[in-house]
């Protein structure tokens, strides 16, 4: 079965994001007065092969926490669906 | 080396100018025999996609870098090298984007924080020293949880910190946001050192400066005397 993992990297909440606030503050200054945080992450798209489902999100989070995230400075989440057949 | 790096010629200059010779080990090799210290040269390795070293840190040589710095013989990793062995988890801690966003490419002043034998490349240096090499990053945003850099400051495992001329750590001359102005930490036994600044660009006179000699004339004479850590 292939399946497609979406997967987002984020700055974990307790880290300060400078390319954010670089972003937070053009926001501001472009009137948009009610922004009051901005955080900036990658978003990661992986087609895999994977027997089941369980199996997938195995692999998934086995990839996110060693290779597509640092988790010393990084949270991860995503979410996996089959690959339709378009 | 990694593809990508872009500092490995500077350090086998450096590295001859003490008197040693220097070859390249490539990514894909799995022995790192025959080395008296090991350097992972700056650069910017896999092209920092996904993110600093994040690519470079499952190279084949890796195992054996890890292998070697296990035995207590003497890794320096330089700027873009210093993510790589973080990365690795041969020292502790992550690098952030500088405060600033901006890459800075400067001379920078740095304190010598540890005694000159906690490190192979400190013994011709002494605490308090303060040298001139440059830097050249935009992620040298030093961080580590609070608890493991307490560990780091009680071990005497930060060995150089940003400063300004009098050796004082103003927030001023911080040139990226690291925790406690680090530019440099050890591991435990003190073998293996990462540091954001390049001593190799800064290994003779012509170069514009020659603090960072000291660090090679430093291992030079570890390795000559035996190469022992010393508690």
């Amino acid at each position: 079965m292939v399946y497609v993992a979406d997967i987002v990297v984020k700055l974990k909440k307790s880290i300060l994001d400078p390319q954010g606030d670089a972003v937070r503050s053009a926001l501001k200054s472009m009137g948009y007065d009610g922004v009051h945080d901005v955080r900036i992450g990658k978003r990661i798209e992986v087609r895999l092969e994977a027997t089941c489902e369980d199996e997938c999100m195995r692999l998934v989070d086995e990839m996110c926490a060693k290779l597509l995230s640092n988790t010393v400075v990084e949270d991860y989440d995503f979410s996996i669906r089959e690959e339709s057949g378009e | 080396m990694f593809p990508g790096s872009n500092c490995d010629r500077d350090v086998q200059t450096a590295a001859r100018a003490v008197g040693y010779d220097a070859d390249f080990i490539w990514h894909t090799d799995t022995s790192v025999d025959g080395f008296d210290c090991l350097a992972l040269p700056g650069g910017f390795s896999y092209g920092d996609y996904l993110r600093t070293a994040a690519i470079a840190r499952f190279s084949p040589v890796m195992e054996a870098v890890a292998r070697y710095a296990a035995l207590g013989r003497p890794v320096i990793g330089i700027c873009n090298g210093f993510q790589v062995l973080l990365e690795a988890g041969l020292l502790p801690g992550a690098m952030l984007r500088n405060t600033s966003c901006k890459f800075v490419c400067k001379p920078q002043r740095v304190r010598v924080e540890v005694a000159s034998a906690r490190t192979p490349f400190t013994l011709k240096l002494r605490p308090g020293q303060v040298i001139t090499l440059p830097i050249a990053h935009g992620e040298g945003n030093y961080y580590v949880d609070s608890e493991t850099l307490e560990q780091l400051e009680l071990g005497g495992q930060v060995v150089f910190r940003y400063c300004d001329e009098s050796g004082e750590l103003t927030a001023g001359s911080c040139p990226n946001g690291s925790l406690g102005n680090i530019a440099g930490i050890c591991n435990k036994a003190g073998n293996v050192l990462g540091m954001m600044p390049h001593p190799e660009r800064a290994a003779e006179d012509i170069l514009g400066g020659a603090d960072g000699r000291l660090l090679f004339d430093s291992v030079a004479q570890w390795v000559q005397g035996g190469g022992r850590i010393v508690g």
